[in-house]
């Protein structure tokens, strides 16, 4: 079975030690973890997290099942191959010199980023985008000479009215389930 | 009413039914244990060593049903139950594991006894706490005992500070859980269920292989009538037995490594198999991709996860086995398969597997059929790991439902005794027998202090072949009988027992074994047998690692015993 990136999205409690738990299921299976982005949800006390891992589609359901199982995670799902939107953010910091500022600005400006931060000899970038933008973005960068980057990792949710994993969603869904079995 | 959190822990306890508690106290516990005496329904049973104490909850777990319970100190109290933890993980028994720990002040300053439970647990552990405010103790035992008692069972950790079982709250106990991300699924899918007793219909070579999960879910009657309904043949895997009656005539013994050779066989030839909490586990399945290969499968679990883990699945059903085996008996229609039963009975003639030879020498075996003649299936069979926990597998015949207690997936030594002292606290009018091996016994041999000093009536029957056997029976087949760190010189049991307060009889002629477990038996206390057994007895049928079911190595031709094959109570 061929291995391709999944990304998983989870909604989970905020709870000291949920990241420990979930990477810690990583590591048993032997996954290594692309990207992981996690941030506050729309319900104060649930995270959203982006996972990227690379795997073959049945051992990804593997580790999407047992994460499921973590008690502090209330819904996980594999969105790869949905209609969705990525995101991922990133902080270029490139060499620029007075000859080479302008090339820069424009390429800049053709990828709808932005300049964040000015010095002597640098440049501060902020781009938004795709993984595949910010990629193509940094091979153009690299010739000037890359002093630094900061990436995020992706973010993503599914396009549409009704997301795959809106908290509400998730939490009626889980509701409607205990009634039933109650 | 205002409450310290230790009053609070006791409180918990008390509404969820605790009755004992296996522990040592030390000095992060002790104002916990200084509470105690107010609660007088809490028994509290000190172990000689936190290990005893995580098995002896284990067995209390396993023998009831009910949720155990097992207390230490912090630091080596707490790392010293991780291994009874770890065990009840991999078999899904309900156990709550309270520990204490520092005062939140010391807590990351590596203070003394300082160690952190809740990440060494974090992997064998179903959910873990550590209890950082006094607030928040109620929910916590409330969902700990939850959460270990449902779904799939599993073991719970909460990690107590010192402090916070001093500080007071005004105590309310949650009259429920609110636990968004856990919600075990109970009843199987309507449409897989139609599937699945489409397929059991259609099915000309069917065969049950029935798990834990039976018992777990207490769904033996709902077995029986599939299984006499749809005339289908029952095999069990370790764990599963005692969750069919073994003397029933569609009851076809255990599959695995050692189990027996026509169930293997039966795995081998069925074209469907309907697998019922368990779990697939490389000791029953042998080499997976060899598994069953005419066989569509249907399984049934609570746990999502394990479908479609080590097996391909056709049929998967989420769910409680007890709900959707009644649902599904709903829908299979009776039928028959004689000539497929007929072929099962041909394999047991031809293959017996569990036949003892007929010999002057003291066999394993022999002690062990002894003592299922001598309870009359009635007891409860507590056992060690590895080859006495075959013997005992494969030489009693379990009628009496949940009658086999045994660390399957952890595999642990040294679980034996003080699982036993559980099981018996638990069911004291049960007649337990704990059966152990030389090697294990002496991993918790200190529990003798406990069972004597708690008066737990636990028969002890040591299988002792002076070897770490089932390591050895390895290193003769596949070490060229190279027996490196195996034989062991093992203490006069007899002389340890009368030590400890207890009293105990050598073994060493097959005459002597029947009169030795009746006086056992007669006898009101706790009391031990040292069975000096064949020490190069090996156990078969076997299949050699990397082997399919279907190439199961059966014991070399010797005299065959005229005992029967199968008594009936």
């Amino acid at each position: 079975m061929a291995a391709t990136k999944h990304t998983l999205v989870a909604l989970v409690e905020n709870k000291p030690g949920v990241l420990n738990r979930m990477a810690s299921l990583f590591r048993r299976r032997g996954f290594n973890i692309e990207s992981i982005a996690v941030g506050h949800s729309e319900v104060p006390h649930l995270s959203r997290m982006t996972i990227v891992v690379d795997g073959s589609t049945a051992m990804v359901e593997q580790v999407r099942k047992q994460l499921d199982k973590v008690i502090d995670v209330v819904r996980v799902s594999d969105i790869t191959g949905d209609d969705t939107v990525d995101r991922e953010l990133a902080l270029i910091k490139v060499k620029a010199t007075s000859s080479t500022r302008n090339e820069i600005i424009e390429i800049v400006d053709i990828f709808r980023a932005s300049i964040v931060d000015v010095a002597s000899g640098s440049l501060t970038i902020e781009v938004t985008g795709d993984e595949d933008k910010i990629n193509s973005l940094f091979n153009l960068l690299r010739s000037f000479g890359i002093k630094e980057i900061a990436r995020t990792g992706r973010i993503a949710m599914t396009r549409g009215a009704s997301g795959s994993l809106s908290v509400e969603e998730s939490l009626s869904k889980a509701r409607n389930k205990r009634q039933k079995t109650a | 009413m205002k409450m310290t959190g230790a009053q609070i822990i006791c409180e918990g306890l008390v509404r969820e039914g605790v009755e004992v508690i296996f522990g040592i106290l030390g000095g992060a516990v002790l104002p916990l244990y200084d509470t105690l005496p107010q609660y007088p329904q809490l028994r509290h049973i000190l172990t000689r060593h936190e290990q005893g104490a995580a098995h002896a909850a284990e067995g209390y777990a396993r023998a009831t049903g009910k949720v155990g319970v097992c207390m230490a100190t912090s630091g080596p109290g707490a790392t010293n139950l991780v291994t009874g933890i770890a065990d009840a993980y991999l078999d899904s028994v309900p156990l709550v594991a309270i520990t204490g720990q520092v005062a939140r002040p010391f807590i990351g300053k590596d203070a003394f006894q300082e160690i952190d439970i809740t990440g060494i647990t974090l992997p064998i552990t179903k959910h873990n706490y550590v209890a950082l405010d006094v607030g928040s103790l109620a929910r916590i035992v409330k969902e700990a005992f939850y959460l270990a008692g449902s779904g799939r069972p599993g073991p719970v950790l909460i990690d107590l500070p010192r402090d916070v079982q001093i500080d007071q709250v005004e105590f309310h106990y949650p009259s429920r859980v609110n636990l968004p991300g856990y919600k075990p699924p109970l009843q199987g899918h309507s449409v897989q269920i139609k599937k699945a007793a489409k397929l059991i219909d259609e099915a000309e070579r069917p065969l049950i292989i029935a798990g834990r999960g039976v018992i777990v879910s207490g769904a033996y009657n709902e077995l029986k009538q599939l299984a006499e309904t749809a005339q289908i043949a029952v095999i069990t895997t370790l764990l599963g037995i005692s969750c069919f009656p073994e003397s029933h005539i569609l009851s076809f013994g255990m599959l695995g490594m050692h189990g027996m050779a026509y169930a293997n066989m039966a795995v081998d030839a069925a074209d469907v198999i309907i697998a019922i909490g368990m779990r697939f586990d490389d000791r029953a399945t042998a080499k997976v991709s060899a598994f069953a290969p005419h066989a569509r499968i249907i399984h049934i679990d609570i746990d999502p996860a394990e479908i479609g883990k080590n097996v391909r699945v056709d049929v998967p059903i989420v769910g409680d086995v007890k709900a959707v085996l009644s649902a599904l008996n709903k829908q299979v229609i009776s039928t028959e398969h004689i000539d497929w039963l007929h072929q099962l009975d041909d394999w047991r003639k031809e293959h017996p597997s569990t036949v003892i030879r007929g010999s002057e020498e003291l066999l394993p075996q022999y002690v062990i059929r002894q003592i299922y003649e001598s309870t009359r299936g009635q007891a409860i069979i507590v056992t060690g790991v590895g080859q006495n926990q075959m013997w005992a597998a494969q030489h009693y015949w379990y009628n009496k439902p949940n009658s086999l207690i045994s660390s399957g997936g952890l595999g642990t030594m040294g679980f034996e005794l003080p699982a036993a002292m559980g099981a018996k606290v638990g069911c004291p009018d049960e007649i337990v027998w704990c059966v152990a091996g030389d090697g294990g016994f002496q991993m918790t041999i200190q529990e003798l202090a406990t069972i004597v000093q708690e008066k737990v009536a636990v028969k002890i029957a040591i299988i002792n072949n002076g070897y770490l056997g089932m390591v050895r029976q390895w290193q003769e087949l596949f070490y060229g009988r190279r027996y490196v760190a195996t034989p062991l010189s093992g203490p006069d049991f007899v002389k340890i027992a009368q030590a400890y307060g207890l009293p105990g009889l050598r073994v060493t002629r097959k005459e002597e074994v029947a009169p030795a477990i009746e006086e056992a038996m007669e006898y009101q206390g706790p009391f031990l047998i040292d069975f000096m057994v064949e020490p190069e007895e090996n156990v078969y049928p076997m299949v050699l690692p990397g082997a399919s079911l279907a190439e199961v190595l059966e014991e070399p031709k010797g005299e065959v015993a005229a005992w029967p094959r199968r008594s009936t109570p």
